[in-house]
């Protein structure tokens, strides 16, 4: 089904129904995250992918017109290299584990003791939230501060224009 | 939108329990799913939704933008002030242990406080976000 959104998005001209369907989208990615148990990874996609990021691409698309241009040229070289990069990808997960295989190195490492001793340590049964905000707290301070970082440089950007706009008009 | 009935009754009905709902996630993050980043996004889209239904001005009277702006910084400095006072208490950075008596209590409020700037910060962001993008589109149609 999130096949079918992409085709359907790479072969829509309009800018309007591919904003839409990129919720659709994001809304089946999260329900594909809730059927993994990831649940609070589910509920940002949802939030943020399909909420927020739609709204601000339907507030862009009113500054542009609503259709995709006719790309200059035949889009062969992109295609060859998305087509590449895929292959590897796909060859890339013939390496991996097996899906839930509870031997793999990445439940090995740093896991069992989140998941044995988080509670007892921090007190919090959710134990994303006790990785995120304790063990991973430098992590996530970094996270913050580069949401920061993206409003203030959203603030810089669109509030200068605004003024050089003003300078012009008074000039 | 602001002449059209059913859209405003509803909006007024629903806003309230989506800010509700924020809460929830965001005090209820160390029970169930969400926290701190899920419920300011949440807060931002239920003021985003009020803007829509009733103009852009209208929220900007009720969540003006020297209180986005303050949100953006405080929130961070809310996170890092956290790190500074588990310093001072005796610990290393962002060590919640010394926060309290009880190193798992202490870790409970470290958590607390932690998700809260991160909340501020993202509501904050998301609305300035929202603002900037909707307040070019009323000047270039009046230009």
């Amino acid at each position: 089904m999130m096949a079918v959104v992409t085709v359907a998005i790479a072969v829509q001209g309009n800018l309007f129904a591919v904003v839409v369907l990129g919720s659709i989208y994001s809304f089946l990615m999260a329900t594909a995250l809730v059927a993994l148990d990831a649940v609070d990874v589910a509920m940002t996609e949802a939030s943020v992918g399909a909420g927020i990021s739609t709204v601000l691409l339907l507030g862009a698309l009113h500054l542009v017109r609503g259709e995709e241009q006719k790309p200059r040229g035949r889009p062969w070289l992109p295609l060859a290299a998305s087509v590449v990069m895929a292959g590897v990808l796909v060859y890339g997960t013939f390496g991996l584990p097996g899906f839930s295989d509870a031997g793999a190195p990445i439940h090995q490492h740093v896991v069992p003791r989140y998941l044995n001793d988080a509670v007892r340590e921090t007190g919090v049964p959710n134990v994303v939230t006790a990785v995120l905000a304790s063990y991973r707290g430098y992590d996530t301070l970094g996270e913050t501060t580069v949401v920061f970082t993206a409003g203030a440089g959203v603030i810089a950007l669109l509030r200068r224009r605004r003024r050089d706009r003003r300078d012009g008009d008074v000039r | 939108m602001r002449n059209y009935l059913v859209l405003r009754v509803v909006a007024k009905i629903m806003i309230p329990f989506m800010l509700l709902y924020a809460l929830y996630v965001q005090f209820h993050g160390d029970y169930g799913p969400g926290g701190g980043f899920q419920a300011g996004v949440i807060i931002a889209a239920a003021i985003i939704f009020y803007a829509i239904v009733f103009g852009l001005a209208t929220a900007r009277r009720v969540v003006p933008d020297w209180l986005v702006e303050t949100c953006l910084a405080a929130g961070v400095l809310i996170y890092a002030g956290v790190g500074l006072v588990g310093i001072l208490l005796g610990g290393n950075f962002l060590d919640y242990f010394v926060l309290d008596r009880d190193p798992v209590a202490g870790q409970h409020r470290g958590i607390f406080w932690v998700e809260a700037g991160v909340c501020v910060t993202v509501a904050g962001v998301m609305l300035k976000i929202f603002y900037m993008f909707a307040g070019r589109r009323r000047e270039d149609d009046d230009a």
